[in-house]
């Protein structure tokens, strides 16, 4: 199992009062799924995204990756696995406004350390691989609003991740960039072998996942798999929840 | 990446980074100055020190003449006899500097022989009094007046007289001047070290005891003497070998100090000690053991005398240490707190970017060395702008050249050369503090050297440092799901 989440709890303090914005979860992900995680505003999903990607770490519980508890490991550790087992792809593409798509790739790879040349040359690929190898000289704010998600997606992708953790990936785009974006997703997925996890608020984008997770008060209210073949989810049970998936 | 991510956001920040850069070399700029022209001001005390005290010297040792000693001078003005009445007469008198008490010269091998001491040289400072006129005439109940009445001291002795018989007052014409007895041996310290000589030159070693003068170049130009004269002291005929000239004109004439002693009857005695100290550091301790060696002996030092400099020069130096000082260390302050704040803000604006590349894998030390390289380049640009500034300020300075006034021993003695009318000054700084008040005009000239300016841009970057320090710290204190939640 890639995932093990156990009681995982994350409480803040907001106006002096303390919010449970993930309240005792209990989850397993197996590598290889593409889980889509729903659920209303406040539901949790942008937090347990976090403590999936190592960005946070939870209040109680423990959030095991590949076997190593993200809960305990030190700050260099966190680092070193956000920089080659994580790649992120955010709502708002967050590129850094003053480099240009193949210098915003490039940045994934800083942390890695090699030489600048080799750096160009596989951030070039990444957006070959994303269609954007004609537009890696141009700064963020001459992209569209798609290009500018293929090129976080290219960031994300770079170095090869063994996790895909894309929070609200279309929540900005229109609809016919949305399902560019989408297809994108799953081809890599299909292609690469690819865990990917996914939030969104777009059931039609969930659907094409093959595990939909639906979080309620910070909690998993339901888990469930799409059936072999096709993009209808069958019906959760209370076993599932936690289960090993199976691949599409 | 790093230079062209430090160099992208920058010139996205331009504006932002221009008015830190330009903080920073306002501040700089103004601490360079402050410290350029107080470096002015200290060279310019410097100068007036020397000039007073001559170069090389650090230490003066003299003794205050005891109440009553000395015999009253004998000008011999009364004619004696019916037949000198109404004969020209003419009165040398040349003695020992009015308040300073004359010690033996073996003094000066005593203190030459003590821990710290360099050399010391004695001095032996004189005042030379030429009287002329006539002998007064007797005529019965009134006087006439006769003799030579121009001059440029003629004095008429205010003598009350009553009765029939008195004698006339005469015209008697007064000439004046201070005289330096030089040790020929070591000229690098004592009363000629700090003048220049302009034409002919000084004595050589051998002069030890030869008539020769050199005068300062403002009697000269008085008395018309030029190299290859002669002049008169006591009656004794001296060549002039040498022109000089010194800030404070210590003495109208120097003579070799065994001459000196000659003409003033006072053999192997001198009234000044001139002293040099191995190092800078020594010269407290070298004052303690000169008062344990001369007990009763006024011992100045350099520092002693700075501290009796008065006037605008005075002034200039206290606004330069203490206002000048603050003034620009709370300019560079206010400049470095104006950067932090800017980079503190710029940082809060980022903060969406710094926990994207937290997410990346970016270790928060990297994001603070990108902070602060943005930090470092305006650094260098403030520090060298700052420097530019200054460079332009000292030479406005410069080119303004405001004129400074120094006294010394304003608060002397009763019987001051100045309030006794008499020209010339004294040639030491004892005889400067206590038997004259003395003024010299300096100019003050503000130069930045390259040490200056090295400082000025390590300043300036210090300051940044400081602002990207800070800037940074809290770049990599934000966790990156803190930095991104701000987001959503």
């Amino acid at each position: 199992m890639l995932y093990e989440l156990t009681g995982v709890t994350k409480r803040y303090v907001q106006a002096h009062k303390n919010v449970a914005a993930l309240d005792g979860v209990d989850l397993s992900i197996a590598e290889g799924e593409f889980v889509a995680v729903q659920g209303s505003t406040g539901s949790g999903k942008t937090t347990l995204l976090q403590m999936l990607g190592a960005l946070d770490r939870p209040t109680s519980g423990a959030v095991c990756f590949d076997g190593a508890d993200l809960a305990v490991l030190s700050e260099a550790r966190l680092c070193a696995l956000r920089s080659r087992a994580f790649g992120f792809v955010f709502q708002a593409f967050n590129l850094i406004p003053t480099l240009t798509a193949r210098e915003n790739v490039e940045t994934a790879l800083v942390p890695h350390g090699m030489h600048s040349a080799e750096r160009a040359e596989r951030a070039h690929a990444a957006l070959a691989e994303v269609g954007l190898a004609d537009r890696a000289s141009h700064v963020p704010v001459e992209l569209s609003g798609g290009e500018q998600q293929r090129v976080a997606i290219a960031r994300a992708l770079v170095r090869a991740p063994r996790v895909i953790l894309a929070d609200e990936p279309t929540g900005n785009l229109d609809e016919r960039t949305r399902d560019e974006i989408v297809a994108l997703l799953e081809e890599l997925w299909g292609g690469r072998d690819q865990t990917i996890i996914m939030v969104t608020h777009d059931s039609r984008v969930a659907g094409r996942a093959s595990r939909r997770l639906w979080l309620e008060a910070g909690t998993v209210a339901s888990s469930r798999y799409a059936p072999e073949g096709s993009n209808e989810l069958a019906p959760a049970t209370a076993d599932e929840l936690g289960a090993v998936p199976a691949r599409g | 990446m790093f230079l062209t991510y430090v160099y992208r956001e920058l010139r996205r920040r331009h504006r932002q980074a221009l008015l830190i850069a330009l903080g920073l070399a306002l501040g700089v700029c103004l601490v360079v100055t402050v410290s350029a022209t107080a470096g002015g001001v200290r060279d310019a005390q410097n100068d007036v020190l020397h000039s007073l005290y001559g170069v090389g010297t650090d230490i003066t040792v003299t003794q205050s003449a005891q109440r009553g000693s000395g015999d009253p001078q004998q000008f011999g003005m009364n004619p004696g006899s019916a037949q000198k009445q109404g004969q020209r007469f003419s009165r040398d008198a040349v003695t020992s500097t009015m308040g300073l008490a004359l010690v033996a010269d073996k003094k000066v091998t005593s203190i030459a022989g003590l821990r710290g001491v360099n050399a010391a040289v004695g001095g032996l400072t004189l005042s030379s009094m030429h009287m002329s006129g006539k002998f007064a005439k007797i005529v019965g109940g009134s006087s006439s007046a006769g003799g030579s009445g121009s001059g440029s001291a003629a004095a008429a002795p205010s003598t009350t007289t009553s009765g029939s018989g008195a004698p006339s007052q005469a015209p008697i014409k007064i000439s004046s001047f201070t005289i330096a007895g030089v040790d020929v041996a070591d000229q690098t310290i004592g009363p000629l070290s700090s003048a220049t000589i302009t034409t002919g030159r000084t004595f050589t070693a051998k002069e030890d005891n030869a008539a020769v003068v050199v005068v300062d170049a403002g009697y000269a130009k008085q008395n018309s003497l030029v190299v290859g004269d002669t002049m008169k002291i006591a009656g004794v005929s001296f060549k002039v070998v040498g022109v000089s000239k010194s800030a404070s004109g210590a003495a109208n004439v120097y003579l070799p100090l065994r001459r000196a002693q000659t003409i003033a009857g006072e053999k192997d005695k001198v009234n000044q000690i001139y002293v040099k100290a191995t190092s800078a550091t020594q010269i407290a301790a070298v004052k303690k053991e000169i008062k344990a060696t001369v007990p009763g002996a006024t011992v100045t030092t350099a520092q002693d005398l700075a501290d009796q400099v008065s006037g605008s020069l005075a002034s200039a130096s206290k606004l330069a240490d203490q206002l000048g000082t603050w003034l620009a260390i709370a300019a560079l302050i206010a400049a470095v707190a104006v950067a932090s704040l800017l980079t503190l803000s710029g940082v809060s604006r980022r903060v969406r970017e710094f926990g994207t590349l937290k997410a990346l894998g970016w270790r928060s030390r990297r994001i603070v060395s990108q902070v602060l390289g943005e930090a470092v380049v305006m650094g260098i640009a403030g520090g060298l702008g700052g420097a530019v500034l200054a460079v332009a300020a000292t030479r406005l300075v410069g080119v303004l050249s405001p004129s400074l006034q120094a006294t010394v021993g304003s608060s002397g003695v009763s019987t001051s050369a100045a309030q006794s009318g008499l020209p010339g000054g004294s040639s030491g700084p004892a005889g400067a503090l206590s038997s004259l008040s003395h003024t010299v005009t300096v100019y003050l000239h503000a130069s930045v050297s390259p040490g200056l300016l090295a400082a000025a841009i390590a300043l300036g970057l210090a300051g940044a440092l400081v602002a990207g320090g800070l800037g940074g710290w809290r770049a990599a204190r934000l966790s990156p799901a803190d930095a991104l939640r701000r987001v959503d």
